[in-house]
């Protein structure tokens, strides 16, 4: 009998991307052709929706602005719902190559772990990284290593696949504002594996990052505590 | 000193009366304007009652019985602030929920009234 295939869906959370997400929803169907591709527009105030309908993307419209984690979490949850086993998460600015979607699918149909993380410092491909962003790396490295017992190169990475198992969890728990370091501490909380596999990065194709120094530090602070709170959680649970 | 006693009195006066005018325009909930009440009540008592602070001031060994009214005026206001940040990250959480849920319904319905429309083949 021949195994049911695992049916995949292509995640891209969108805020003001008109400019680039026809292009990314463009570049994913020519990598994987027949995929279902979800734009999750967080309430964008240009022609993101338009632009990923037009494009050949199905499209969920969050009806008010909830920021990044709030947005994946809710194709989380769609995709929880109508029974997808896994879901990659691609930016829709553009940064993430996807012509590495089949790398991080290979990843996660061969079962040993519940999320894949896209890495652009596997292969040493980090060069399109701002200062900024290499230092909070650098800083989250070093956190994580003895709470994760194990070390994690790009932990800032939006490249990301989760399996069925994974959905579940993050469908119900999900971090809101930066959610990928605080996703690993969760996943961990779990006892779930994860494993990294090499991604190309690019520059964002449209308008220019917001990070300056002043909100990096605020995000540095935010992550901390959101770390912390889940490692008191996950005291508390082992207890 | 008596006149930064008057001050608070007077402040906290026009605390209550500015909550009460705000629960009477609908400004404010009912239920969210108990605790500034409670907070403005607390420190015009005190603000007003001397010998308490005296007492007060005595009690926590504070020399100065203003530094000890507006201690407790501090502490009671921040009370009301971790009770609100309590309150503001529960709505927070529900309006996240909520839009998630409307955004799931709204495509979910579309998609099956794209469903309905497709002619059966």
């Amino acid at each position: 009998m021949t195994p049911t295939p695992k049916r995949l869906l292509i995640l891209i959370p969108a805020f003001n991307e008109e400019r680039a997400v026809g292009g990314v929803v463009g570049e994913v169907r020519a990598a994987v052709p027949g995929t279902p591709i979800l734009v999750v527009d967080d309430c964008s105030g240009d022609s993101t929706r338009g632009e990923a309908t037009a494009a050949g993307a199905q499209v969920l419209a969050l009806p008010h602005h909830l920021g990044l984690g709030g947005c994946v979490q809710a194709g989380y949850r769609l995709a929880y719902q109508l029974g997808y086993d896994f879901v990659i998460r691609v930016d829709g600015d553009g940064q993430h190559d996807p012509r590495d979607i089949p790398v991080v699918l290979k990843a996660l149909e061969q079962g040993d772990c519940e999320m894949v993380i896209g890495s652009r410092f596997v292969d040493g491909n980090g060069t399109h990284t701002s200062w900024l962003r290499a230092a909070a790396i650098v800083f989250f490295r070093a956190v994580l290593r003895p709470i994760l017992g194990r070390p994690v190169r790009d932990p800032t990475s939006g490249f990301v696949g989760v399996s069925r198992t994974a959905l579940e969890l993050f469908s119900a728990t999900f971090p809101l504002e930066y959610p990928e370091i605080e996703a690993l501490v969760v996943l961990q909380r779990k006892r779930f594996r994860f494993v990294e596999v090499p991604c190309r990065f690019r520059p964002r194709r449209t308008g220019r990052s917001t990070i300056t120094a002043v909100k990096s530090l605020y995000y540095m602070i935010h992550v901390l505590l959101g770390v912390f709170v889940n490692v008191l959680k996950f005291e508390r649970r082992r207890k | 000193m008596d006149r930064l006693f008057d001050v608070i009195a007077i402040f906290s006066l026009v605390l209550i009366v500015w909550v009460l005018s705000s629960v009477r325009r609908e400004h404010i909930r009912v239920e969210y304007s108990v605790s500034w009440l409670l907070a403005g009540a607390v420190l015009l008592v005190l603000a007003s009652w001397r010998a308490l602070d005296d007492s007060i001031a005595a009690a926590l060994g504070i020399p100065d019985s203003f530094m000890a009214l507006t201690m407790i005026a501090g502490a009671a206001f921040l009370v009301v602030l971790y009770r609100l940040s309590l309150r503001i990250s529960g709505l927070k959480d529900s309006s996240i929920t909520l839009a998630q849920q409307v955004a799931i319904l709204e495509f979910r319905l579309e998609a099956l009234n794209e469903k309905i429309q497709t002619p059966a083949r």
